[in-house]
């Protein structure tokens, strides 16, 4: 399988079928107003990640891909576009578009089950029931015994893993992660990156997945979006056609490299452009 | 070598030793003005000798009415930080959240905070007279203005990470309001009010020298006036005293109600 270079195909056949798209992001960009100077931190963005699906967006560091997240999150007003949850245009945040970010966002007063609890207070859901919830995630993040610690006492991975746990024990429609993993030392990050896929097979949530490292876009995705950096724009998709469920042995497979290979080669000229660039402006 | 262990940079060293650090300050004072009075290298009326101290302090305490004049001082005190705190922490608080208060107050406080206190004075009592309403409003005038710019900026190092994350888990503006940004303002602000009270005190003082009948100011003022070097002494060393007792008290708080805060264990 070959990469799809976006911008050579026909019209119709970059929108893959528009009515089962789960989250459908239109046309959408962002220009930021920097010093009197616009910026252009996302050029127009679009496609669609269908129900159940496991998308990762591979990028060089920092640039326009925690944009998009954070307009589809709706955290961010788009300069245009729009961003559609099940056929419905989304405006603002909801609890409907679950977040896990890179830096350490639980709640510091909070111990690990308050914080997993967080959004299910919100809801006004009954305690007996969000104890019950509670636990369970509790138990598929491996951190049984855990619950009545403060982050404080946690390691970087266990906190990004009650951050997914928080984040799914929500029940969103999408969870979004933008580079949950990026502050953890490689080992653990490998041990992440297969707990998320267990958690996965299970809840079968759509997720979005932003990433700058190549092999943790090939690993987790049913599908790599290659972004290149300033403006942001999406360069090509790139279908992972490796079977699931995966373990990290994949990523020694002959497929595997094929695939690393092949999007190396996409990134490596615009890693370029974005090295030299980096004096000319600041990531947005 | 011991010491070149301890003198690493921001290095750690045995709690031990820390309190005995402490302690041994206190001695090195003890010690020099022991020696500059019992020495009788300063005379009586400059400097006080520990036990002439002493005795003054119970004879205030028996006939002076020392605990009224720090009644009168607490009460003062009191009054005016609460209110001060009462108004200071929301103004704080929603400059620091919200821009357009920002904007709105930030440029005034900015303005009356670098108008000295004590100036406020003579004001004062043309305007409210010497009672303890004029010292409770130099009190206000003192703390309000800092405390408020402290609190704004407590508010404004919130992570805006931590209030989007509320937003995604369904998190309404009031919501995270309540349940992010008070939450990681609340060490902020006790230790802002922890520093506070400690200016709080020092206007006191400086009110107190002026127009007063009562209270440690007074009592200071009264001291000199009759020559008592040692009540002057007794004074000075009463509020030190009662501005550990409520600093000890405010990091007892921080501990309860912070535990998060530490490292380690629930």
């Amino acid at each position: 399988m070959t990469a799809l270079p976006l911008k050579d195909l026909p019209e119709h056949d970059r929108q893959p079928a528009a009515q089962g798209a789960k989250l459908r992001i239109h046309h959408v960009s962002k220009v930021f107003e920097q010093k009197g100077q616009r910026v252009t931190a996302l050029e127009d963005t679009h496609f669609d990640v269908r129900e159940g699906e496991f998308v990762t967006i591979l990028g060089p560091s920092g640039c326009g891909k925690s944009t998009l997240l954070k307009i589809i999150a709706g955290l961010t007003e788009p300069s245009s576009g729009y961003v559609m949850l099940n056929n419905r245009r989304i405006s603002g945040p909801g609890a409907d578009r679950g977040m896990v970010f890179q830096a350490y966002t639980l709640f510091p007063w909070l111990t690990v089950e308050e914080n997993i609890a967080f959004g299910l207070k919100l809801k006004g859901m009954p305690k007996t029931q969000r104890q019950e919830i509670v636990q369970q995630y509790l138990q598929l993040i491996g951190l049984d015994g855990f619950g009545s610690m403060y982050p404080n006492s946690l390691s970087g991975g266990m906190k990004q893993r009650v951050a997914i746990a928080r984040a799914l024990a929500n029940d969103p429609e999408v969870l979004l992660m933008d580079e949950p993993f990026g502050a953890l030392d490689a080992q653990t990050r490998t041990v992440m990156q297969e707990l998320l896929l267990q958690v996965w097979e299970k809840s079968h949530k759509t997720i979005l997945f932003v990433t700058h490292d190549i092999d943790e876009a090939i690993f987790m995705g049913d599908r790599v979006y290659v972004m290149t950096a300033r403006p942001g724009q999406l360069k090509a998709e790139i279908p992972i056609p490796i079977p699931r469920p995966r373990e990290f042995s994949v990523k020694t497979t002959r497929e595997f490299m094929r695939l690393k290979a092949e999007i190396l080669d996409l990134i490596r000229e615009e890693s370029w452009k974005a090295a030299n660039e980096i004096r000319s402006g600041e990531c947005l | 070598m011991r010491l070149r262990q301890y003198l690493v940079l921001k290095g750690n060293i045995p709690s031990g030793l820390y309190i005995g650090l402490g302690c041994l300050s206190f001695a090195v004072l003890m010690a020099v003005w022991c020696i500059l009075t019992y020495g009788g290298v300063v005379p009586a009326l400059f400097l006080p000798s520990p036990s002439e101290v002493a005795v003054q302090f119970y004879r205030m305490l028996t006939e002076l009415n020392l605990v009224g004049d720090i009644l009168a001082s607490v009460y003062r005190v009191s009054a005016g930080f609460l209110l001060a705190s009462l108004m200071g922490v929301p103004l704080g608080l929603l400059m620091g959240s919200f821009k357009l208060a920002e904007g709105l107050i930030e440029p005034l406080v900015g303005f009356v905070r670098y108008m000295p206190a004590s100036a406020f004075i003579p004001l004062l009592i043309l305007w409210i007279g010497i009672g303890d309403l004029e010292k409770i409003a130099v009190i206000f005038i003192g703390t309000f203005f800092q405390q408020v710019l402290m609190i704004r900026d407590v508010a404004k190092n919130i992570s805006q990470e931590l209030i989007d994350t509320s937003y995604t888990l369904g998190a309404t503006q009031r919501a995270a309001f309540l349940k992010v940004v008070l939450p990681a303002a609340l060490p902020g602000i006790v230790d802002t009010l922890r520093i506070t009270l400690g200016w709080a005190w020092t206007y006191l003082v400086v009110a107190e020298l002026v127009g007063a009948s009562s209270g440690l100011g007074y009592m200071i003022m009264e001291a000199q006036r009759f020559l008592r070097t040692a009540g002057i002494i007794v004074g000075i060393l009463v509020i030190g005293l009662l501005g550990l007792i409520t600093d000890t008290l405010f990091k007892a708080l921080y501990h309860r109600m912070f535990p998060w805060l530490e490292r380690g264990t629930q």
